[in-house]
């Protein structure tokens, strides 16, 4: 019988968590269409319009508005928004204006070389963090805490390019260990796509890695005031056990939050770091497609930045609703 | 050390002193600078030509100009341009941050939703979606960035705002009939001007690195005007030649950011001090 009420009592506290995860889902995908159409506004609804982008310096008032009716945007923009969005809905990008291809050939290759060297340099900077960050906690105060502290202070202020160009100089150039330039085509093996974006991951890694372990630093001292790790001080457990065994099990939900919220960061140092190591990849892409007035590729290109942006911050609520009690109990 | 009554640290102290070698630079350029910005005085990346007293710190750049010197200029368009970003977007968030905060009701709810749907997207793919359209000039440069960075002064003003809303000295001006504009100026903004002045130092840093990224991209300020993330792009290439060249005006980008972010902290601490436990 008692068990039976317990049973029930569980069910009827997942199911609002389940409404909540579902809740969190949907607001995910209301923000993306929010920002699909942010994104539509942004490029064709803007004084200088698609038209005159296209035809730059050479725009007559008859070409205008020639190209107009050809590229159809003598209809209304609600309609023309509506026939995109279905279009993209089902992987129709359209044509790049620059070079007729279609947008998603186009950039179907350059995104796997953008998420190839993201999940790279995630999977080097997020235990990388962790295990610093759990080392300063240890060290509290002590010299390798204050060390750490000042150097990561100084490394969220320096920009990509400055940190790429410094590891080029040294560790390329001076001593010709690994190459500058990340020039992988798609045929470049694995083993050889390792070495040759060594470098930009190693960027990477170095500028968010400064703020994930702060935050972990930060998540585990904040444990290490509950009375829990108290007693088990008194137990006379170690300084390192207590804080790897006791306070970092406790502290991974901030921490898993922060490290979703740093690798939504790294969309944006990617953009940077693949002009630094003149890198295939998808924001090197946009860049080109900016300046080129290419709408169609930009559009792809912002609609997929955003979607991950988007995807990373909606898994970082649900984590923290997951490991968050008082979230999970809303009033 | 003491300034405005409060200890300054060590590290706040080497800020300011960043903060201020760079401002001189930037006003004083011409004076400074052994040769402008434009001037063509010898060879790419060689030594100037004829009889000259000053000898080239940095060596000259990929035109044969002096890089020293346009890095003096540098500082004039990098710092002035973030400088006017900066005020552009706390005049934009502040004012509606205010007004969302005291009107409250559908004015609150339409202003917070539009930021809301600005910061959906990562600001630096927001911005590219602008300049595809309207293109890198000056005056779309700095209304762009200035509006997707004022949606962070907006946050900020509007939580301080409500906070001191709900005080009772609001509460009897605005019952004393006082209007929305006396009230956000006479009550509010010199009560909120702590936390902003701390905030203003972290927006221009942000606008500094923001445009230095997009110049350096090549969609930010465009030649001939010297500015330190084009200066970075121009002279890429040489660090494969073990040049320092571009390792200078990174440098310097990143020194200030350092330096503004040194006095901010110390601002920080100090506001949080005289707020939170003495």
């Amino acid at each position: 019988m008692s068990t039976l009420i317990i049973k029930h009592k569980e069910t009827a506290r997942l199911r609002p968590l389940l409404r909540l995860i579902l809740q969190r889902l949907g607001l995910g995908f209301g923000t993306l269409l929010a920002a699909s159409l942010l994104i539509f506004v942004g490029t064709e609804i803007l004084p200088g319009d698609l038209a005159s982008a296209v035809l730059q310096n050479s725009a007559t008032p008859e070409s205008l508005a020639e190209m107009r009716k050809e590229l159809g945007l003598d209809r209304p923009a609600y309609v023309r928004y509506a026939e995109w969005l279905g279009n993209v809905a089902v992987g129709d990008f359209g044509h790049s204006l620059a070079s007729h291809r279609d947008v998603v050939e186009e950039i179907t290759p350059r995104l796997k070389n953008t998420v190839f060297l993201a999940v790279y340099a995630a999977l080097l900077a997020v235990p990388l963090a962790i295990v610093l960050g759990l080392m300063a906690a240890i060290w509290q105060g002590g010299i390798y805490d204050r060390l750490v502290n000042f150097v990561t202070l100084l490394t969220i202020s320096v920009p990509e390019y400055l940190v790429g160009y410094i590891l080029i100089k040294y560790l390329s150039v001076r001593y010709a260990w690994f190459p500058s330039l990340a020039n992988v085509t798609p045929d470049t093996p694995f083993g050889d796509r390792l070495v040759l974006t060594f470098l930009p991951v190693l960027t990477l890694t170095l500028v968010v890695v400064a703020h994930m372990m702060r935050m972990t630093r930060a998540s585990v001292l904040n444990i290490m005031a509950s009375p829990y790790i108290e007693m088990a001080f008194l137990k006379g457990l170690p300084k390192w056990q207590v804080v790897v065994r006791h306070a970092f099990p406790n502290a991974l939900a901030p921490i898993i939050n922060v490290i979703a919220l740093n690798l939504a960061y790294l969309i944006v140092g990617v953009v940077v770091v693949e002009a630094v190591f003149v890198y295939p990849g998808l924001g090197q892409l946009m860049v080109d497609a900016v300046s080129k007035h290419d709408v169609p590729v930009v559009q792809a290109a912002g609609l997929i930045f955003a979607a991950a942006f988007i995807l990373l911050n909606m898994t970082a609520d649900i984590l923290a609703i997951v490991s968050n009690p008082r979230l999970r109990h809303p009033r | 050390m003491r300034l405005f009554g409060h200890r300054v640290t060590i590290l706040a102290m080497l800020g300011m002193a960043v903060i201020i070698i760079n401002l001189v630079a930037a006003i004083g350029a011409p004076w400074i600078a052994p040769w402008d910005q434009a001037e063509i005085v010898g060879d790419a990346w060689g030594d100037p030509d004829a009889d000259h007293v000053y000898v080239p710190l940095m060596g000259l750049d990929n035109l044969g100009r002096d890089l020293f010197s346009r890095l003096i200029y540098g500082a004039r368009m990098s710092i002035g341009l973030s400088f006017i970003i900066t005020c552009l977007s706390f005049a934009i968030g502040i004012t509606t941050g205010f007004t969302a905060a005291v009107l409250k009701g559908w004015v609150d709810t339409a202003l917070s939703r539009l930021v809301d749907l600005l910061l959906s997207m990562p600001t630096l793919i927001f911005a590219f979606i602008i300049l595809s359209v309207l293109g890198t000039e000056l005056p779309v440069l700095i209304v762009t960035i200035a509006i997707l960075d004022s949606t962070k002064v907006f946050r900020l003003s509007r939580a301080l705002a409500m906070n001191l809303a709900a005080l009772e000295y609001v509460e009897v001006a605005r019952v004393r009939g006082e209007g929305l504009w006396w009230v956000i100026r006479k009550e509010i903004l010199p009560n909120a001007m702590a936390p902003l002045i701390a905030e203003f130092g972290l927006r221009f840093s942000f606008a500094f690195l923001f445009i230095a990224a997009l110049s350096f991209l090549g969609l930010g300020i465009q030649p001939p005007d010297a500015d330190w993330g084009s200066m970075v792009r121009d002279y890429r290439d040489m660090i494969n030649l073990d040049s320092t060249a571009p390792l200078y005006p990174a440098g310097a980008i990143a020194l200030l950011t350092i330096g503004v972010n040194f006095v901010v902290d110390w601002m920080l601490a100090i506001h949080s001090r005289s707020h939170g436990d003495g």
